[in-house]
């Protein structure tokens, strides 16, 4: 087969259309799920697509835009079919009810399988072991898809996008959210969240908190929470008991990457996603990667962009179209985490996008070729739970060597 | 005679962790009607739950003790019984460090009562041969006691396996059965929970944490069982080759110091802390014994990255007053297994013999059955497959094919079967132990509302009134306001 595309929510649909746009036939959409659309399905509150179609639209509205075209265009997807192996020449490994275990030989591969949550275990929070506590991902599953309320009084330690969307979920359905609790001294969601979610419901957001423990034998009776230092350390002192019978985690999402780890794909450190190409190309020729999966965007109109890419650039490389004509590695000074992609090997005008570690005000983008700077972009203010992007212009783009993307700021 | 109305046993055995689970077993090759009476929603709640799942070698016990000879026994038993009950178990070897010349003659000592207890093969091993065996460990051990007969097994995998094997062979089990009152009548005796009543011929009392309440019930006074904390910290199983060995530094009088090891599904285990206590019901994990986990596995093998840990536990050690293992008999027909603090995983088999022999002694016919089968196909059969008998398997029953839980890789076939074999997961952490399902790095965050629906369906249950693990753990408070 020429194209297989591992995902069925935006960015592989998007992928899909955009490699169908580009020629492509021999293809086919691979869905674990029973269902395309991915975690949109669940995404019930409205805010999708303001970039993109210029209209609010809820996450199930949004998917199914692309949705519709996938089924207009007639590419073949398979539901319910989970990806166990990818080898890195291309050959995949499924499983479904009616196929059993099958593999397929595939030309060029898209890798769209998402992100996952961080789960508690990975803070590691001292206390018992009790029912009632959720990541909200799966809080929002059970609420949006299943019709069912995980708890009545609640705590989110967090204050990523789900968590604050969740936030006002809870509230609308009933329950009483007592505090949104962040480690660090910001929010790492949307400020309109923030807005949205917390502020016009006053739910207190409680910047630089964590929960230290955990509370209640078979279901949640609470939880502490306590103020943390500079270092992230809770300050001894500081704990304050509340009493719930829900925790919501939102503390993270770490993209989906066991797949590329068996194909032989370079991870990023820093994104937890592949190394990318302008072409949202891996390590592997043949292989790319898009959406949350390569790495975690607050807005979906950028995954289906990113896809967009992918689908085209992974169509040109099954016609046998091989522009190469730069070898430039992008650096970070750090206050910049990470840059996607993270080489150039084509010289075309190039989105370069990026989140930055910390608040900053009164910030200037700079970027350097050989110690010139080449593009600078001015921005009141930025956070980490906002991608930024700057465009390089293909002039501008070096035959070789890096790219040094620096941030000055007042912070 | 019973009295009428009352459900009649030949024996009765209290408690579903490794312990009681190997008894039935063992009892169930016998012509006897047998049940296993636990008090909590699923078998393997207690200390068989949260434990270092280590078969030791059975150096550490003094001479001459029930803990030595059982451990030493029931290790050398433990791979058949595995095999027979299609348990994972790997004979992985383990070391204890030393880090001076102080410690090497701890270890030197150790040598010493383990060729005593009857251990083979154990040998010292220098600096270089350490590096060599364990690429991880620390520069500065400087030689290491080396067991090659230790070995690693889930013990909550071996638990309701010998309960699902009792049970094919005619035992039940009794869930949130919480024995609260005996009373001997004539030859038998009678056994309440609350209002619920049964009565048996024989009585084992493998209580756990309780076993101390349990017999005095029948006037045995003789011993008490306080909990000593054991905290952990499990890491993905991207790090489980960190340890090839089970890594255990040199023991102190409180424990067998804290350890590193792999575990037979692949992850890092690390722990445990040994702490005092008084409640038998705290199973919390603390700050401070998750920093000192760290802080001492570290020291023995300075790469683990805990910053991959995929959940932190805490489980309960039995500790008994006389310092060893407590299997006595103070009423004919009524035997004590108390006190069964590490090794008693490792002993369970013998610690099974051992009561059969009791009972024979006290002169309990125990007549073989024809048709016991010590056999129960393993439940990581689908997983173990190859692809041509996966697909065979798949054909014959799709639900194989639809994998239900993403990380651990575990189709909906495989967590039917756990509902539906013996002993049945009746709630979240039930299907989770025996499946493995939301064990992996998302920790149920995917799988966990499938899993419910799964379980409502088959156990007939409403959606809300599925729990985590039992009694009031509910995972849901009820309807959306759409829903409702
Ligand atoms: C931290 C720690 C680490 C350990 N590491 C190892 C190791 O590596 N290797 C090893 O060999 N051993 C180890 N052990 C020891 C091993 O776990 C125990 O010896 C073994 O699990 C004890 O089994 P049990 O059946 O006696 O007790 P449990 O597993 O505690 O079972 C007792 C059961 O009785 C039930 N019960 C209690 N009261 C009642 C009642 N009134 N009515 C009905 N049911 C009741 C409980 O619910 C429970 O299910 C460790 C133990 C701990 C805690």
């Amino acid at each position: 087969m020429e194209l297989v595309i591992i995902g069925g929510g935006p960015a592989g649909m998007s992928a899909a259309v955009a490699a169908y746009e580009s020629g492509v036939r021999d293809m086919m959409i691979i869905e674990r799920d029973e269902a395309l659309g991915g975690i949109l399905r669940q995404c019930i509150h409205n805010g999708f697509g303001l970039h993109r179609f210029g209209e609010e639209l809820t996450g199930p509205e949004y998917a199914w835009k692309y949705e519709k075209q996938v089924k207009e265009l007639g590419i073949p997807f398979k539901l319910n079919t989970t990806v166990l192996d990818i080898t890195p020449d291309k050959t995949i490994t499924a499983v479904n009810p009616e196929d059993g275990v099958f593999t397929i030989k595939a030309k060029a591969v898209i890798l769209a399988m998402g992100c996952r949550e961080r789960p508690r275990g990975a803070l590691n929070i001292a206390g018992t072991r009790p029912a009632g506590i959720y990541s909200a991902g799966t809080a929002q599953k059970l609420v949006n898809m299943k019709g069912f309320m995980p708890g009545r009084s609640v705590v989110i330690l967090g204050s990523g996008d789900i968590g604050l969307i969740m936030a006002r979920r809870m509230t609308l359905e009933g329950a009483e959210v007592k505090a949104v609790c962040e480690l660090m001294p910001y929010s790492g969601g949307l400020a309109r969240n923030i807005e949205q979610c917390l502020n016009d419901f006053k739910i207190p957001l409680r910047l630089s908190h964590t929960v230290v423990r955990v509370f209640g034998k078979e279901r949640l009776t609470g939880v502490s929470v306590a103020r943390v230092d500079e270092n992230r350390r809770p300050v001894p002192g500081t704990e304050e008991y509340i009493p719930c019978d829900t925790l919501l985690l939102s503390v993270g999402l770490i993209p989906e990457n066991e797949l590329s780890k068996s194909a032989g794909i370079a991870l990023s450190g820093v994104t937890g996603g592949p190394e990318v190409n302008q072409d949202r190309q891996t390590t592997v020729p043949g292989i790319f990667a898009c959406g949350n999966v390569l790495h975690v965007h607050d807005l979906v109109d950028f995954v289906s962009e990113e896809a967009e890419t992918a689908g085209k650039k992974a169509a040109e490389y099954i016609i046998g179209i091989r522009k190469k004509n730069a070898d430039v590695t992008l650096k970070t000074d750090g206050r910049i985490r990470y840059t996607v992609p993270q080489r150039i090997t084509e010289k075309s005008d190039v989105n370069v996008y990026f989140r930055v570690g910390d608040v900053f005000r009164g910030a200037c983008i700079n970027v350097y070729s050989g110690g010139r700077l080449i593009a600078s972009r001015k921005k009141a203010r930025v956070a980490p739970g906002e991608m930024e992007v700057i465009k390089i212009k293909k002039e501008l783009i070096p035959d070789s060597g890096e790219l040094y993307f620096e941030l000055e700021a007042k912070k | 005679m019973a009295a009428e109305g009352i459900a009649y046993y030949d024996a009765a055995v209290i408690g579903a962790g490794v312990a009681g689970a190997m008894t039935a077993r063992e009892l169930s090759r016998y012509d006897l009607k047998i049940c296993i009476l636990e008090k909590e929603n699923d078998v393997a709640m207690g200390a068989s739950r949260a434990n270092s799942a280590i078969v030791h070698a059975g150096f550490d016990a003094k001479e001459g003790t029930l803990k030595a000879k059982l451990n030493v026994k029931g290790s050398e038993m433990m791979s058949r019984v595995a095999q027979e009950l299609g348990v994972k178990y790997k004979n992985n070897g383990s070391l204890v460090i030393a880090f001076d010349e102080k410690e090497r003659s701890m270890i030197e000592k150790l040598l010493i009562r383990g060729n005593n207890n009857g251990v083979r093969g154990l040998r010292i091993v220098e600096r270089e041969e350490l590096r060599r065996i364990e690429p991880n460990i620390s520069e500065k051990a400087i030689c290491a006691l080396y067991a090659p007969t230790g070995a690693i097994i889930c013990p909550y995998e071996l638990t309701a396996a010998a309960v699902g094997n009792a049970m094919d062979n005619g035992a039940e089990l009794l869930r949130n059965f919480e024995v609260t009152g005996i009373e001997k009548k004539d030859d038998v005796f009678e056994i309440s929970s609350g209002s619920k009543k049964i009565s048996a011929r024989i009585v084992i009392n493998a209580a756990g944490l309780y076993a101390d309440k349990i017999a005095a019930m029948v006037g045995d006074t003789s011993f008490s069982i306080h909990p000593r904390r054991g905290e952990y910290i499990l890491l993905d199983k991207e790090c489980g080759a960190a340890a090839v060995h089970t890594v255990f530094r040199t023991p102190t009088e409180k424990g067998k110091g804290i350890l590193v090891t792999p575990t037979v599904d692949g992850n890092l285990l690390t722990g445990p802390t040994s702490v005092d206590m008084t409640d038998k019901e705290d199973k919390s994990t603390t700050d401070d014994g998750l920093a000192r986990v760290k802080r001492e596995t570290s020291e023995s093998i300075p790469s683990i990255p805990f910053a991959k840990t995929i959940t932190s536990f805490c489980g309960l050690r039995a500790v008994g007053s006389t310092g060893d293992f407590i299997i006595t008999s103070p009423v004919r027909g009524f035997i004590n297994a108390a006190g069964i603090e590490s090794p008693g995983l490792s002993a369970s088999p013998a610690i099974a013999e051992f009561i059969r022999n009791m009972l024979l002694e006290q002169g309990f016919s125990l007549k073989l059955r024809k048709d016991y089968n010590p056999v129960r196909p393993p439940m990581h059969g689908f997983a173990c497959a190859d692809t041509e008998e996966k697909n065979r398997i798949i054909k014959e029953n799709p639900a194989f094919g639809r994998i239900v839980c993403r990380c651990e890789r575990v189709t909906e076939g495989e967590i039917l079967e756990a509902i539906r074999r013996n002993p049945g997961a009746r709630d979240v952490d039930g299907v989770k132990r025996r499946t493995r399902s939301g064990m992996g790095r998302c920790q149920g965050g995917f799988c966990s509302p499938r899993i419910m629906e799964i379980l409502a369906d088959e156990l007939k249950l409403p959606f809300e009134a599925v729990t985590k693990s039992g009694g009031a753990s509910l995972m849901c408070v009820g309807k959306t306001k759409e829903g409702r």
